[in-house]
């Protein structure tokens, strides 16, 4: 459920003539003709298709059996001949794709913690107005929107904090988005004033505010900077590529970009399977780009559903 | 000093009794501050290898000026760093002229579809790709179009030539602006739907009245509604002009050479961090970052000007 298009209001009378049990969508818009419909119809289908299609038959080639795969030259759409998971048991026995997969997921759970905290205490700051240097604070933050100090002088100072090759590179640099900080520092600022005199009255603390009052009324909203940290984190290649030599401390993107993107044999060495035979390479590269879009797709649900807001907020007011 | 009628400040206080106050406020802004200041605000000092023959053994503090020596690449017009310019501009304009536009009628078309639920099935749809990292989504993308990806399988099973798409040096801006379109299309559709949905109702009933076909309708009514946003999103655009595909393109790159990919930032990391010429590339950068700013501040402007809000009041 998208929260895009409010609700409209009943159907008011209009010059468009509407049948009963029916109604325009806009109100006001005479109802589409049959042709308008057709080719709507068609050009949904087919954009929503190309969309839809090209994951069908990632996960059909890599549950397909190896023959089908030998025999079809690579790639399948429909498996007919069963389901085989050795492409999975191969990427999930120990090797380079388990590690990634560890390095991706300590990635995501830590850094997204750490954002989440970082950005609603600093989010919370901002939004105490009046207190001292609150302006200027809030000033720096949204100024940093506006420029990037460059890719160059970013890596010298992961450098010279003696970050490089390690997994914390990929967490700290990026941990704290100014622009979610804006998007949760105007919603605790639209909290009720009164809620939080009448705490102060009864003598409660900054913190036991933000953490009781602040954070419990801005679930919603926590949630949805959370999963968009957290989907980031997952996705994030270009800082592994720069700061992590060590292929031992790739995530899942880079090994997915060595393995998949360039084509690079995975033997069985790599995967850790020992004398065992190897699924053809296609069948364990759709194996690799399943695991990387699976997390998405299970987390995709959850944003949907308040995606919309949370980017809407932050374009309104950021 | 007036007084604010801010939730804390009563009547003139010392600097010692506000910050008394306010300490525990001021601590929990503190890590985040420390990180936007590490990582946003600091590293603006390293612009200055701009003007060094930095070696990464000596640092900053170590290195020897030289000057504006690092400049001469863009003063002098150095072949690659013009291809590099010459790409970034050519692919800007590309997603100006056709990605920009795509978005758009796609939200019309969902706009006015006649069932919401068909309507929150393809807005689901849409909106995935932009949730796939570019790595999944380049990988897609080979898997289909490569040279023994799903199409090609298909011309040869049906006795037809493959085409080359995948590692052609010709056909990389298509596959590049395919890609984007592929990932942000249905994503970008959101602003538009928002904006889509406030259009006042009234104009549609008047134009009815008129007698006017659908068709006005999106002309005269739809279109002149979406005008505010797709000025202010063109001028965004513009303050990122200079930056084009960089993660997109890095993983493209060796399959189809620098000729034909090569754009600013690549060029900065391609030369600086891969190629050693540390000061070339942090001078390329710091030009690029100075250009970006200004036009970012110029659209901001002209966004005012056009009595929008822009991206923000000052």
């Amino acid at each position: 459920m998208t929260t895009l298009t409010p609700t409209k209001p009943p159907t008011t009378p209009t010059a468009a003539p509407t049948k009963p049990g029916r109604h325009a969508v806009i109100d006001g818009m005479p109802r589409p003709g049959m042709p308008e419909r057709v080719v709507k119809g068609i050009f949904l289908t087919v954009i929503s298709a190309l969309v839809v299609l090209p994951f069908i038959s990632v996960i059909s080639t890599s549950l397909a059996t190896p023959e089908e795969v030998t025999r079809a030259g690579g790639f399948v759409m429909f498996p007919k001949h069963g389901i085989d998971l050795s492409a999975y048991r191969s990427i999930f026995a120990g090797g380079t794709v388990t590690r990634a997969l560890l390095v991706s997921g300590f990635v995501t759970v830590v850094g997204t913690a750490i954002s989440i905290v970082l950005t609603c205490t600093l989010g919370w700051a901002l939004s105490r107005r009046g207190t001292l240097g609150n302006k200027a604070l809030l000033m720096l933050v949204l100024v940093s929107l506006l420029f990037n100090p460059g890719l160059i002088p970013t890596y010298l100072v992961v450098q010279q904090l003696g970050l490089l090759d390690s997994l914390w590179s990929v967490i700290v640099p990026t941990c704290v988005s100014a622009f979610n900080v804006i998007v949760v520092r105007s919603f605790f600022a639209g909290l009720p004033a009164e809620i939080l005199d009448a705490a102060r009255v009864d003598g409660a603390s900054e913190w036991r505010m933000f953490r009781h009052i602040g954070l419990p009324l801005s679930k919603a909203v926590v949630a949805v900077i959370g999963l968009f940290y957290g989907v980031g984190y997952w996705n994030s290649f270009f800082n592994a590529l720069l700061y992590l030599n060590d292929a031992g401390k790739w995530p899942l993107q880079l090994v997915l970009r060595t393995y998949v993107v360039n084509g690079v044999e995975l033997g069985g060495q790599d995967l850790g399977l020992g004398a065992e035979s190897v699924p053809p390479q296609t069948t364990i590269q759709m194996a690799i780009l399943m695991i990387s879009v699976v997390p998405i797709l299970c987390v995709y649900p959850f944003i949907q559903r308040h995606f919309a807001k949370g980017v809407l907020t932050g374009a309104v007011k950021g | 000093m007036s007084e604010r009628s801010g939730t804390r400040t009563r009547g003139r206080m010392s600097f010692g009794a506000r910050l008394l106050r306010d300490y525990p406020v001021l601590l929990l802004a503190v890590p985040g501050m420390v990180i936007i200041l590490a990582f946003q605000y600091y590293p603006l000092y390293g612009n200055v290898i701009a003007f060094q023959d930095f070696q990464p053994y000596l640092g900053i503090g170590k290195s020897l000026w030289n000057g504006v020596e690092n400049f001469a690449v863009i003063v002098n017009g150095d072949p690659e760093f013009l291809n590099a310019v010459k790409n970034t501009l050519i692919l800007t304009l590309i997603q100006t002229v056709i990605v920009f536009p795509a978005p758009i009628v796609v939200a019309i078309t969902l706009h006015t579809l006649l069932s919401n639920r068909l309507r929150q099935l393809v807005q689901s749809i849409l909106y995935l790709p932009h949730f796939m990292s570019w790595v999944i989504v380049v990988a897609i993308f080979q898997q289909v179009l490569g040279g023994t990806g799903m199409i090609n399988n298909w011309l040869r099973s049906h006795g037809m030539d493959p085409v080359h798409i995948i590692g052609n040096a010709e056909a990389f801006r298509a596959l590049l602006t395919s890609q984007v379109m592929w990932k942000d299309t249905g994503w970008a559709t959101i602003l538009f739907l928002a904006v889509l949905s406030q259009i006042d109702r009234s104009l549609y009933e008047a134009s009815a009245v008129d007698g006017s076909s659908r068709w006005q309708q999106i002309r005269y009514v739809t279109l002149p509604g979406l005008k505010p946003i797709i000025i202010l999103l063109l001028i965004l655009k513009l303050g990122d002009s200079l930056s084009v595909g960089f993660e997109q393109i890095i993983l493209q790159q060796p399959a189809v050479g620098t000729g034909a990919s090569e754009v600013l930032d690549t060029y900065v990391y391609n030369n600086g961090i891969l190629g050693g010429a540390w000061g070339v590339s942090a001078a390329v950068g710091l030009v690029k970052g100075i250009i970006g700013l200004a036009l970012v501040l110029a659209a901001n402007k002209i966004a005012h000007r056009l009595g929008e809000e822009g991206i923000y009041r000052g």
